[in-house]
């Protein structure tokens, strides 16, 4: 009796305290380097976060440790045990699950059929596992329906869905890509509960995140990537979020903040009664009006799908169905086309510049040309004019020193920032009276985004007028002259950047005072 | 190797990686079946004489018209499957419309002509507007086309036609002499070699799509939309109007391909009227990578290989469709080599980039610190 | 932990949808049973007695199962991702694997050698796509012109100097064995000929089942059943079509979606020689030169008008198969009685898509409908070219009205890589 006490206590003190030990970990892409020599120790039963500004590794790193991509060099080791992860296969096969941020349903399946999928062994695909998953979503409270079609799920669902299916394999190590870019912030918390719960019972979460404040409240430790390497970690309460910012970036943040105003009382850009019809009776765009004047930055904060994505496309005479008027300068834009629209003075920065900013297997000076099709220097009546596209497409490379051999080169072949630069360099250069940004320092490196900001000022202090949309607070702070909150498709609320905190703004935008 | 010249170099691999591999299949293909490998290929890759030669500028002269035809919707990658069904309606109209000559001399041959075209412009448009208003593939709606287009004419023969006496033969009204297109005389002989006139026009077309695909606006619009449909949104490129348009066009030069034969050697369209061109054309679309240049080249070589097996069965007692089994492969060999190399290029681009833009880093850091 | 408050409200604004759009338990059967009821309203109304003869229904049930296996054949590799236009080539080798195998080692060894032949189109097609990520159109197509070729290659190859041989066609081949239950195919004759309304109709089509039912018919019905269980009743199936919806989703879970591709694929190909094989065998006693007659893209019809499932394949491929026999018997006025209830039910469907407030699509459809009408009490007769268009028009217009209740595999016909997961 009193020697089988010990054992038993060393055998649980003898489980490995630690769930994951990375060591060395690179990873090359032709022509980058993606992650160099990573090392991270992930205690078991806490919150792990990994954070680190948009393309400095994470993902890529997650997908090494869930078997997606194998690693060039170091090693793996999951409780204790030297794994080697060639395939999700490996990785669940030694515990590990994962959320990606991108869900990975099939829309045309039921809940049940997704979550089974790869696991029939367990418990087959009928009955028994019908009643599993019904057990599980009992039990960690997860109100999952087995037998309903993923397509008709909302997103807080779905990711519960993705939980679920981690669970239902039995993992013990939970990794979650970037789990709350695409919640509500009542979502935010309950998935944060959810988590804390998984913790709980032992299991190892790791949270891959940029958002800093999310980190900071629900980690247990952090660890900060930079340039594919990490740098630090550090616990929650000795750090602040600022500090935390400057780790990621490795260096002192630049402040997007603007000088003197330089406003005037021309109105450029004004837009009355802007509705769009959506899906169901709530329409994406509910009765939206907005002036912006020369020399304006109006900024427009929300949390992201509420109508942001729809507000530009109505503007630039992308979306059909939209009612309400667009006035440019005094002209009535409402029944032109998008080409029309920017044959007027509308500039366009796209919120996701590969999809629509880009023709990424086109060269740099086609892409110069690419919405600029009908005006010199790109065109010369109906023809396409190479010679003079080159040159101004030389001249954009060199004013914003967009870094590449020449303006032949593919886009394709260029970094996220110089290929973000190349495009505000092309907006700019035909003068537009309207800039129509969109998210325009996403996922671009810290030299550019300072760059980027200081073209937006500049041309600002020339007189342009700009819609500034941005998931980024302390961008919208110092760009903007103005700030609307988006919410459901409506304006809810007007800011003045000198004055407004982020906190005020995130309270806006979540409805918590309206 | 600078860049240019690299990258000619790598767009020449491509094709030529493919021949050699095709080529190889194709001797395997033969030698399993036990066939005289070395006596095939000596015949194939004999050199033409005379007679040959005219008619594998012919046969060439037909099938670049009908590559072009699928390279126009390639270019915005749209898949016309309907060729086949577009020419045929287009040369079955063309010939009733010379046939009656309801105008004189060259003006009927040029009235035949653009008939043509709006009938295959028409026919294709069907698939254009389905796509761009009701979503529907247009390979599916293409290759249904193609067999109404079939039936269609099969009907509509039987009531134009007029039979040939002592002849099972039917077809259409013989077009008369002063609207058929003269071929030319490229030897006076012996023997005297012909190539058909229409030869002209398809190198005009060939021209013309050159220079409408790369140098004009419109032309841009819809390579653009080609190489990203969002991105072309954005600039404000109308999808749905450049689907009809490039659909439009596609079948109006499709309306051509069946033109050469027609005016310069059948003069009338009958049931044995020659059907199948136009998945040749889609080989050789992919074959000559959509340029105008390539485009003949893949022509002239499908040609040749038509051409040269004619007498495998007589010479060497193979079946000519051997080289169908060729061709076929190629198409294959081609897209995976093209793939194979453009991996490589754009690898091979990321890494100059890269490496040029370490020598600028450099260089700063050397003149920071000098 | 606390029950998410937006477990309730996240339906999507379209969820009702989707219950719409299942069918009710057996639908299949009923449908059978109205087609027959509309058949036999309609050979009382036009007088056109050969609509549901037993000799109509056996024709149909010939002409269908090559339509469907080819179908069949499309399902599998559409199912997994996989378009298929290479199915007609892979008919075409099926054709010469029947003569071929057939003249030399017997029925049993045509059916596998049409199966054989047809897995070999898929093998190349499997490669082509899923190994070396080649586009699925395109491999399809350079599959069909290669399959055309190499049949009239190996034909002079191998039929040239055989009895009743030669470069276009196959010695005779041996039939497989078919299944005739005598006493209850002459009752059920009896009743056929007493010409009950509706009674004598269902009579005709039992009596075609059970009069000289070749036992290929039997096995490609079941082959049918036996999809419909594996694709979707077994875990094997279930990643298949995980393959086709989401490959990434399905990467992600450790599923080796090129594996399960590249399987379906060749068991596409494998149905769609067997398909060929039908034709020589059973349509027909030998292979010919041209034999498929465009089949296989009637097949890929078919399955598009079946929405991708075993189900509406079958019903597809029996329409097709019926108007394609009809055709064949030479029966303008059958074909024309057709015409008039495609006239009512297009009125019909008119009407509902009204009801449903979508007018442009009303109007078309009713014009199509007075059209048709009007085109009955005009002609005397269909001629033959234009049954033989029937299921090319009827695919065409479901295409272009019915596509929002079409739904294909999400993932269809796009190329997937390796680690494309996350």
């Amino acid at each position: 009796m009193s020697h089988a006490a010990p054992t038993v206590e060393d055998s649980r003190q003898g489980q490995p305290s630690i769930a994951v030990k990375l060591r060395g970990i690179g990873k090359r892409f032709p022509g980058v380097i993606a992650n160099d020599d990573i090392n991270l120790d992930v205690q078991r039963g806490t919150i792990h976060a990994i954070v680190g500004e948009n393309g400095s590794g994470k993902s890529t790193l997650m997908k090494i440790l869930y078997g997606v991509q194998p690693p060039d060099s170091g090693t793996i080791e999951i409780e204790g045990k030297q794994v080697s992860l060639s395939s999700p296969a490996d990785a669940i096969r030694a515990g590990v699950g994962m959320v990606f941020q991108h869900f990975m349903l099939a829309d045309n399946l039921t809940v049940l059929e997704n979550v089974v999928l790869g696991a029939e062994k367990l418990h087959g695909i009928g009955g028994a596992a019908e009643a599993e998953v019904e057990r599980i979503s009992e039990a960690y409270g997860l109100g999952i329906e087995a037998d309903r079609l993923v397509e008709d799920l909302g997103v807080g669902a779905r990711q519960r869905v993705e939980i679920l299916k981690v669970l239902y394999r039995g993992a013990r190590i939970i990794i979650l890509d970037e789990p709350t870019a695409v919640l509500v912030p009542q979502e935010v918390d309950e998935l944060f509960g959810n988590l804390r719960e998984l913790k709980k019972e032992g299991l190892s979460v790791i949270f891959i995140s940029h958002k800093l404040d999310e980190v900071l409240s629900v980690a247990d430790e952090i660890t900060v990537i930079r340039r594919g390497t990490t740098v630090r970690t550090v616990t929650p309460d000795e750090v602040t979020a600022r500090q935390l910012a400057e780790l990621m970036v490795g260096s002192e943040l630049p402040s997007p903040s603007t000088e003197s105003s330089t406003v005037s009382d021309v109105v450029a850009l004004s837009v009355r009664n802007l509705t769009l019809p959506g899906p169901g009776a709530r329409p994406l765009l509910d009765d939206i009006s907005l002036d912006i004047h020369q020399g304006e930055v109006l900024g427009i904060a929300g949390v992201e799908g509420n109508g942001q994505a729809e507000l530009v496309e109505s503007i630039m005479g992308m979306r059909s169905g939209s009612t309400g008027t667009i006035r440019l300068g005094g002209e009535d834009l409402s029944d032109r086309s998008t080409r029309e629209r920017r044959e007027s003075g509308l500039g366009y920065i796209p919120e996701d510049r590969h999809r629509h900013g880009l023709l990424l297997d086109a060269p740099l000076w086609e892409n110069r040309v690419l919405g600029h099709q009908s005006r010199p220097p790109s065109a010369k009546g109906p023809l396409i004019d190479k010679r003079a596209a080159r040159a101004d497409t030389e001249r954009i490379i060199k004013e914003y020193d967009v870094r590449t051999p020449g303006p032949d080169v593919l886009a394709s072949a260029l970094s996220g920032g110089n290929q973000q630069k190349l495009i505000v360099g092309r907006e700019m250069s035909s003068e537009p009276l309207v800039l129509v940004a969109g998210h325009p320092t996403r996922g671009v490196d810290v030299g550019a985004q300072a760059a980027i900001w200081d073209h937006i000022k500049t041309a600002r202090s020339k007189g342009l007028a700009v819609l500034l949309i941005s998931a980024d607070l302390d961008e919208l702070i110092g760009l903007s002259d103005r700030i609307e909150v988006i919410l459901r498709g409506r304006f809810v609320g007007s800011f003045d950047p000198g004055e407004v905190t982020p906190q005020q703004l995130g309270a806006a935008m979540t409805g918590a005072d309206a | 190797m600078s860049g240019r010249t690299l990258k000619f170099v790598l767009a020449l691999t491509a094709p030529v990686l493919a021949l050699i591999a095709a080529f190889a299949i194709t001797s395997l293909v033969l030698i399993v079946a036990g066939d005289p490998v070395i006596e095939v290929w000596d015949q194939l890759l004999s050199i033409p004489q005379g007679r040959n030669v005219g008619n594998i500028i012919d046969n060439a002269t037909v099938l670049y018209l009908s590559g072009l035809a699928a390279a126009v919707g390639f270019r915005m990658n749209l898949f016309n499957i309907g060729v086949d069904g577009q020419y045929r309606i287009a040369a079955f109209v063309a010939a009733v419309v010379a046939g009656e000559a309801w105008l004189p001399g060259y003006l009927n041959t040029a009235l035949a002509v653009v008939c043509a075209m709006a009938v295959g412009a028409l026919w294709a448009g069907i698939a254009g507007v389905l796509r761009a208003t009701r979503g529907v593939s247009e390979v599916i709606s293409t290759i249904m086309l193609n067999f109404i287009a079939t039936g269609l004419v099969a009907y509509l023969l039987r009531k134009a036609a007029v039979r040939e006496p002592g002849s099972n033969v039917i077809g259409t009204k013989e077009i008369p002499e002063g609207s058929r297109i003269p071929n030319f005389t490229i030897s006076e002989g012996p023997p005297v070699v012909h190539v058909y006139g229409f030869l002209v026009i398809a190198i005009l077309v060939g021209f013309l799509y050159w220079f409408v695909l790369n140098k004009t606006r419109f032309g841009f619009d819809l390579r653009a939309t080609g190489s990203s449909t969002t991105a072309a949104v954005a600039s404000g490129i109308s999808v749905k109007k450049m689907t009809i348009a490039a659909m439009l066009l596609s079948g109006a030069v499709a309306g051509l391909v069946g033109l050469p034969i027609l005016l310069g050697s059948s003069y009338a369209y009958g049931s044995t009227f020659q059907s199948g061109l136009g998945f040749a054309g889609i080989a050789i679309a992919l074959l000559g990578r959509n340029h105008a240049v390539g485009v003949a080249v893949g022509a002239l070589l499908f040609a040749y290989l038509n051409e040269q097996s004619n007498p495998l069965q007589i010479v060497v007692g193979v079946s000519p469709q051997i080289v169908a089994i060729t061709q076929g492969v190629i198409v294959l060999t081609v897209v995976v080599s093209y793939e194979l190399v453009r991996r490589y290029g754009v690898r091979l681009e990321q890494q100059l980039v890269a490496r040029a833009l370490e020598q600028e880093r450099e260089q700063d850091k050397k003149e920071a610190t000098a | 932990m606390s029950v998410p408050a937006t477990a309730t409200e996240a339906k999507a604004p379209n969820g009702a949808t989707s219950s719409a759009r299942r069918l009710p338990r057996f639908w299949l059967l009923y449908a059978a049973l109205s087609a027959v009821l509309l058949l036999s309203v309609l050979q009382l109304v036009t007088g056109a007695t050969d609509l549901t003869s037993s000799g109509t229904i056996s024709a149909t049930l010939i002409a269908t199962m090559p339509i469907m296996l080819a179908g069949l054949g499309g399902l599998w590799s559409e199912r997994a991702g996989i378009v298929n236009i290479g199915l007609e080539g892979m008919m075409v080798l099926g054709t010469y694997g029947a003569g071929y195998f057939g003249y030399h080692y017997g029925a049993w060894a045509a059916v596998l050698g049409a199966i054989l032949m047809g897995t070999l189109g898929g093998l190349v097609h499997a490669v082509a796509t899923v190994i070396f990520g080649v586009d699925h159109i395109i491999s399809g197509v350079a599959i069909n012109i290669i399959a055309f070729g190499a049949v009239q290659y190996l034909a002079s190859l191998t039929f040239v100097g055989l009895p009743g041989g030669g470069t276009t066609q196959s010695p005779k081949i041996p039939d497989v064995p078919a299944l005739t239950i005598d006493p209850l195919s002459d009752a059920l004759f009896d009743v056929e000929k007493k010409d009950v309304f509706f009674v004598s109709e269902i009579a005709a089509i039992l009596r075609a089942l059970v009069d000289n039912l070749s036992s290929l018919v039997i096995i490609s019905l079941l082959l049918l059943v036996v999809t419909w269980y594996l694709l979707w009743r077994t875990s094997f199936g279930l990643r298949l079509r995980a393959c086709g919806e989401s490959p990434s989703a399905a990467e992600s879970l450790g599923v080796k979606v090129l594996r399960y591709k590249f399987a379906a694929v060749l068991i596409s190909g494998g149905l769609a020689g067997l398909a060929g094989g039908f034709l020589a065998i059973v349509a027909s006693s030998n292979y010919r030169d041209g034999q498929t007659g465009g089949r296989g893209y009637i097949g890929l019809a078919a399955m598009i008008f079946g929405n991708w499932r075993p189900g509406g394949l079958l019903a597809g491929s029996g329409l097709f198969g019926y108007t394609q026999s009809l055709g064949l018997r030479g029966g303008g006025d059958s074909v024309k009685a057709l015409l008039l209830a495609a006239a009512v039910l297009a009125i019909a469907a008119a009407f509902l898509q009204a009801r449903r407030g979508s007018r442009v699509a009303s109007g078309l459809i009713a014009a199509v409908g007075v059209l048709l009408g009007v085109t009955y009490f005009l002609i005397d007769s269909v001629p033959g070219d234009f049954s033989g268009m029937t299921p090319y028009v009827i695919t065409l217009l479901v295409l272009a009205f019915a596509s929002q209740r079409l739904r294909m595999p999400a993932a269809d016909g796009q190329i997937y890589r390796k680690g494309s997961a996350g």
